[in-house]
């Protein structure tokens, strides 16, 4: 039996199908203006028995492919506990949500902490961050890794970082010391988030950002906590949705 | 429904933005509740009271008036409708519930306000609340620092506001500033009204006032059963309109919803399939027509079982004892009810979590949604402690913080989501 998982996420579909409990797809797509449009993009030439969607554009698959839904919370749950069947900690930053997970002792979905509904310190504020100094995601990462010092950005707001970011460059800020300050100010408020829920033990990272090598480290650093990052970070929720997919078929 | 072009000009009502208003609540009403299936057929008159919330019982109000009874607004369950209804006068809550014209009320108070207050501007400002209209007293009370400021921005805008304080402790000295102003305000009611309280006539407003509560106390316990007679979306709109409605006729409406209730619950019927997950709201009122969350969690597969919130059980669950001879021994009962309110202003406020629990044990929920609306620092801060407490006895509990904008639904919707399917995964 093939089942497949899409995770519609606010910047990126995913793609997992398994077959036997064996993983034979896994795809990523922007998911651009049109969602519907990335999903059949991914969906061509896959053969699958059962589909199981998760992430923000769930509901509207829902519609089109009839299909069942799961939350993204408990798409990564299932995914997480999978990939690493000892870790009760899971943090997920991704385009616009970042979410911290736990898990019962015996590995079910127990608390959930959310950022509120702006997308301050998630993926999207680290795309702008990352323009507005006139950097490559790539790039963005590699100066924030090797600058010495951080500049410190108070503000977590989309909009209002910008403008901090612009005048700290106009009072003549280095660039790469500004971006590390954007990459720490991000991960406090990720732990903050954590911590809330989670006071200790390991965790694991997933979702887009934890492509991000120094968000990683800083993570890792600042938690002093075991810090997991699985070999694709991004398809945790779609793989989740994927193996909830094959145990209900 | 009748034409009251007229009477909404005379009240000095903006006509266009009070017809785009109630265009978009007829629309939104449409959509959250006549679609509900399985409806009881005694929410035909609550239907009714709110497709002619603006019409039928502003005239009501304009006639009472011509007669020469007051009609009071307030926005808060701590102003004694017992007092009100033993001068002949009308009590009526005043709109807050909608996000309308925040750009108005930005002009005058701080964008950083809770919506409650802000929306309260927005329709006094975009003149397109009758009740505001038509209130020959606004009584402010000091809850919160929120609301207790932002009645010095709106006194000059209304015809008489008047203040009631309010402890912040439930101490013996609490309770003697919460009678003294209540002794203050039936003077106040005495001389707007040319009316002199007498104890039969407050016996009788005590009555009155019970009668409503009680009836509500009917509904709650009937939703008790599973499956669950009736919606949350519906309880809580009955729970709504407590405060707008005539209250003999808004009682013997509920009465007879819950007689039909009570057949349902013996037939095992219900508006949703028995064993639907069960969860009990708990914080910030929810003014009409704040029906947002109600509506995300009962469209995702959950059901409604309690409100403890203001315009819930908080606000109804105490009876007045109303067994004093004199006047004066009748204000101690009213200010005894009164003083059980565990509202969050109050510091500790212990019960309110006790109430919290017991409502969830009565009720057969299975999880606690923790409701706060943004800025509003008395409840946010509460509900930490409040998770932690609940949590520790077993109680799976989320906390939300909105406001009354439609952008956050989609991250809503995932956490209310992900909390029912936790409960699930029990």
């Amino acid at each position: 039996m093939r089942a497949a998982g899409f995770d519609i996420g606010s910047r990126t579909v995913k793609l997992v199908v398994l077959e036997e409990g064996k993983t034979t797809h896994t795809r990523k797509t922007l998911t651009s203006h049109d969602p519907l449009g990335a999903v059949r993009e991914l969906a061509k030439g896959v053969d699958y028995d059962v589909l199981v969607a998760t992430g923000y554009g769930r509901h509207l698959i829902k519609e089109h492919l009839d299909c069942p839904v799961i939350s993204e919370i408990k798409a990564f749950a299932l995914g997480a506990k999978a990939i690493h069947p000892t870790c009760r900690v899971i943090l997920d930053i991704g385009g616009q949500d970042t979410k911290a997970i736990c898990l019962s002792d015996i590995g079910e979905l127990s608390k959930f902490e959310m950022n509120d509904k702006c997308a301050a310190g998630t993926g999207r504020f680290l795309e702008i961050m990352a323009n507005a100094l006139n950097y490559s995601l790539d790039e963005f990462s590699k100066a924030a890794c090797t600058a010495q010092r951080a500049e410190k950005i108070n503000s977590m707001c989309t909009v209002f970082a910008e403008s901090e970011v612009i005048s700290l460059t106009a009072q003549g800020a280095r660039r790469d010391e500004v971006a590390l300050g954007i990459h720490k100010a991000i991960v406090s408020r990720s732990i903050a988030l954590l911590r809330r829920i989670a006071p200790s033990g390991e965790v694991l990272f997933a979702g887009g950002v934890a492509l991000n090598e120094c968000v990683r480290s800083l993570i890792a650093e600042e938690l002093k906590r075991p810090v997991i990052v699985p070999p694709d970070p991004q398809i945790v929720g779609a793989f989740g949705a994927a193996l909830f997919a094959a145990k209900k078929a | 429904m009748s034409d009251y072009t007229q009477m909404w000009t005379d009240l000095g009502l903006d006509l266009k933005a009070h017809d785009a208003l109630l265009s978009i609540l007829g629309g939104a009403y449409q959509d959250i509740f006549l679609s509900q299936k399985n409806r009881p057929e005694g929410m035909k008159y609550f239907d009714f009271v709110m497709s002619e919330v603006h019409g039928l019982r502003i005239k009501e109000l304009m006639d009472a008036k011509a007669e020469g009874r007051i009609v009071v607004g307030s926005y808060c369950v701590f102003v004694p409708e017992e007092l009100i209804l033993a001068v002949d006068g009308i009590s009526v809550g005043l709109c807050a519930g909608a996000e309308f014209n925040f750009e108005g009320a930005e002009e005058v108070v701080p964008r950083n306000l809770c919506p409650l207050i802000k929306s309260a501007f927005g329709f006094k400002r975009g003149l397109v609340c009758p009740y505001v209209e038509a209130s020959d007293i606004i009584v402010g009370e000091n809850t919160c620092d929120g609301k207790k400021k932002a009645y010095e921005v709106l006194s000059p805008m209304v015809k008489d506001l008047y203040i009631i304080d309010l402890p912040q402790m439930k101490s013996e000295t609490g309770k003697m500033l919460l009678r003294e102003e209540y002794r203050k305000f039936i003077t106040k009611l005495e001389d707007a009204s040319g009316k002199k309280i007498t104890a039969e006539a407050l016996k009788k407003g005590i009555d009155t006032t019970n009668a409503k509560r009680k009836a509500v106390k009917r509904l709650a316990e009937l939703r008790k059963a599973d499956p669950a007679p009736i919606s949350g979306l519906d309880a809580l709109l009955i729970n709504q309109v407590f405060f707008y409605d005539d209250p003999v006729r808004f009682t013997n409406s509920v009465n007879a919803l819950c007689d039909e209730l009570d057949e349902r619950v013996k037939k095992g019927e219900g508006v949703f399939s028995k064993g639907t997950i069960r969860v009990l709201m708990s914080g910030c009122p929810m003014a009409v027509p704040n029906w947002k969350v109600p509506f995300l969690v009962e469209t995702s597969g959950a059901v409604i079982v309690g409100e403890e919130s203001c315009v819930g059980e908080r606000g109804t669950q105490w009876l007045t004892e109303g067994k004093g001879e004199t006047v004066d021994e009748l204000l101690d009962d009213v200010a005894e009810r009164y003083f059980k309110i565990d509202c969050a202003v109050f510091t500790p406020n212990p019960s309110r979590i006790d109430h919290v629990k017991e409502m969830y044990d009565r009720a057969g929920a299975q999880g606690v949604i923790h409701y706060s609306l943004q800025f509003c620092h008395p409840y946010i801060i509460e509900s930490g402690p409040a998770e932690a407490t609940l949590e520790k006895t077993g109680i799976p509990t989320l906390r939300l913080e909105t406001d009354y904008s439609q952008e956050d639904a989609g991250q809503l919707k995932t956490r209310i989501e992900a909390f029912l399917e936790r409960i699930q995964g029990k």
